[in-house]
């Protein structure tokens, strides 16, 4: 064995980490890019971050309900968010509501006694209070780019509940600059055109666009994604009978009726649109 | 009971001479006020997020400082071998006990009534309301949550090694109670044979823990449960205290304290 000094040594395992460096400076700035974790959250926790964006949207919707919410061992914790129905407009039905009573009846006595000190009581965030579940919107954002609904439920709320359009303008159109191809956020910043900026001209370039988008999905996709064309198409459908285009409207109704559950309760809006139409003509 | 008040004055003396508290308490504080200072939507009204992080954080915090604390007294007396001149002043091995459990539970104490003082400072600076009670009741449960952990620990801490091995398990078994305890019954009706029996009886033997928990009442501003059922719930704590330190003390009477 030859001796090697120490000095020497170290000399040596600093210019070999030197040249690593050098090589490898170009490539890690690479990776990052690749992955596009812009953001110190991403950097941190890798791919793991879309479990944790996922936890952070049902962290909003769990202060949507002021705690009261179903833990993973309870019957109905896979259930859909209530803040995406209530981004689509859905109200709760009271029979809907008693079916969310996930606790039930107390098993034993530990289950009675236990939820004294547990909330037990069904309300939904209001009056402005709604801007708490913003800051988990905006961590699941950041945290996971692609994921479209957190775009689309916080535009709703800052739109709809706070009365903050151009926070969810800005909000809309940062999902959209990273999700180009989502038919959901167009249609949603075809809502905040529509109802809060009342520029039909722009909703319904960007609703037509959302419909370009949708069909040039998969079919797979495109079964998946029903419900956005349909809203899309029947929120088309209505700004056309605004503006007293009647045939258009028509023609969005029956496209609507082609995807919709429930074909039928169109047809009351189409005869509505053709009494108009025979009423117009001399 | 001068006695017991003597030997706990000296386990007081300890935490506020060692860093353990006050690192806590400034990490505490910086997270807060860092998770308080980022800005959601240009809305500077949002708060529940920062109570929510601040009170896991005072959660979190003082069992660190209860099953720490506690899981090193009788050890580190047996190790310095200051055991032997404190059983001849005369103390008997239950005031050693009683004093030592007393000592932590009120320092632990005094640490809660900082942090809460601290956590009521930030919440009212954005919400510009003082929900005392509600306050009180959630430290008060939390205070006595933290009676049985500590005569839990202290327990463990005669029949364990080392204050490293009662640590962990404390923490491993106040952790599992907090987070499954309340679910205990629901994950027993899916499983087979005899693991359903085994957790239902699991369910019914443990401290119940979770039900101590009244974060969720102070950060969602719910009317906090009433004081009856919080103080039957003071009871159910005292029982499961008195058990444990009376197992530690039947414990610690026959223990060798030379080997």
């Amino acid at each position: 064995m030859i001796k090697v000094s120490p000095p020497l040594m170290l000399a040596a395992l600093l210019a070999l980490a030197f040249t690593l460096a050098i090589d490898l400076a170009p490539q890690a700035g690479g990776w990052s890019q690749g992955k596009k974790s812009g953001n110190f959250l991403g950097l941190m926790v890798g791919d793991g971050r879309k479990l944790l964006a996922s936890q952070f949207f049902t962290m909003a919707d769990v202060y949507f309900h002021s705690g009261y919410y179903p833990s993973v061992f309870d019957s109905n914790s896979g259930e859909q968010k209530e803040i995406i129905s209530a981004s689509h407009g859905r109200k709760e039905t009271e029979e809907e509501e008693k079916g969310e009573d996930f606790l039930g009846k107390p098993k034993n006595w530990i289950d009675a006694f236990g939820r004294n000190f547990k909330i037990t009581l069904h309300t939904h965030l209001e009056q402005g209070n709604e801007r708490e579940i913003l800051p988990w919107l905006r961590l699941a954002a950041d945290l996971d780019p692609q994921k479209v609904d957190t775009y689309t439920v916080g535009a709703f709320f800052l739109r709809d509940h706070l009365n903050r359009p151009d926070q969810a303008e800005a909000f809309l159109r940062e999902g959209l600059r990273n999700n180009p191809d989502s038919s959901e956020i167009l249609f949603e910043l075809g809502r905040l055109y529509h109802d809060s900026s009342h520029d039909v001209n722009r909703a319904r370039n960007v609703w037509e666009l959302g419909i370009k988008k949708f069909l040039q999905l998969k079919p797979d996709e495109q079964k998946e994604n029903r419900l956005v064309y349909e809203e899309t198409a029947i929120n088309l459908a209505h700004l056309e009978d605004e503006e007293g285009n009647y045939a258009r409207a028509i023609d969005w109704f029956r496209a609507g009726q082609k995807v919709s559950l429930d074909p039928g309760s169109l047809n009351v809006q189409i005869e509505k649109v053709q009494k108009k139409i025979s009423a117009k003509q001399p | 009971m001068n006695k017991i008040i003597a030997v706990a004055g000296v386990v007081i003396k300890e935490l506020y001479r060692r860093k353990d508290f006050y690192v806590l308490f400034v990490l505490t504080a910086l997270l807060t006020v860092g998770a308080g200072a980022v800005n959601f939507f240009h809305d500077d009204k949002i708060i529940r997020y920062v109570k929510d992080v601040c009170l896991l954080l005072i959660w979190i915090c003082s069992l660190v400082i209860a099953i720490v604390t506690t899981a090193r007294q009788i050890p580190a007396e047996r190790e310095a071998r200051t055991i032997f001149p404190l059983l001849a002043k005369p103390v008997s091995r239950g005031q050693v006990i009683a004093g030592k459990f007393l000592g932590c539970w009120l320092a632990t104490g005094i640490a809660l009534l900082v942090f809460y003082f601290f956590f009521a400072v930030i919440a009212s600076s954005r919400e510009h309301t003082w929900p005392v009670l509600t306050y009180l009741e959630a430290a008060w449960m939390q205070w006595f949550l933290l009676a049985i952990v500590i005569a839990l620990v202290l327990l463990g801490s005669i029949y364990f090694a080392a204050p490293s091995s009662t640590s962990t398990i404390s923490f491993i078994v106040v952790g599992g109670i907090l987070l499954l305890g309340g679910h205990l019954n629901n994950i027993a009706l899916g499983q087979p044979e005899p693991m359903q029996t085994v957790l239902t009886v699991i369910y019914y033997c443990i401290p119940h823990l979770e039900w101590f928990y009244l974060s969720d009442f102070v950060v969602y501003n719910m009317t906090a449960p009433p004081w009856v059922k919080v103080l039957e719930a003071t009871v159910y704590a005292v029982i499961w205290t008195g058990l444990f330190l009376m197992l530690a003390w039947l414990g610690f009477r026959r223990k060798n304290l030379t080997t």
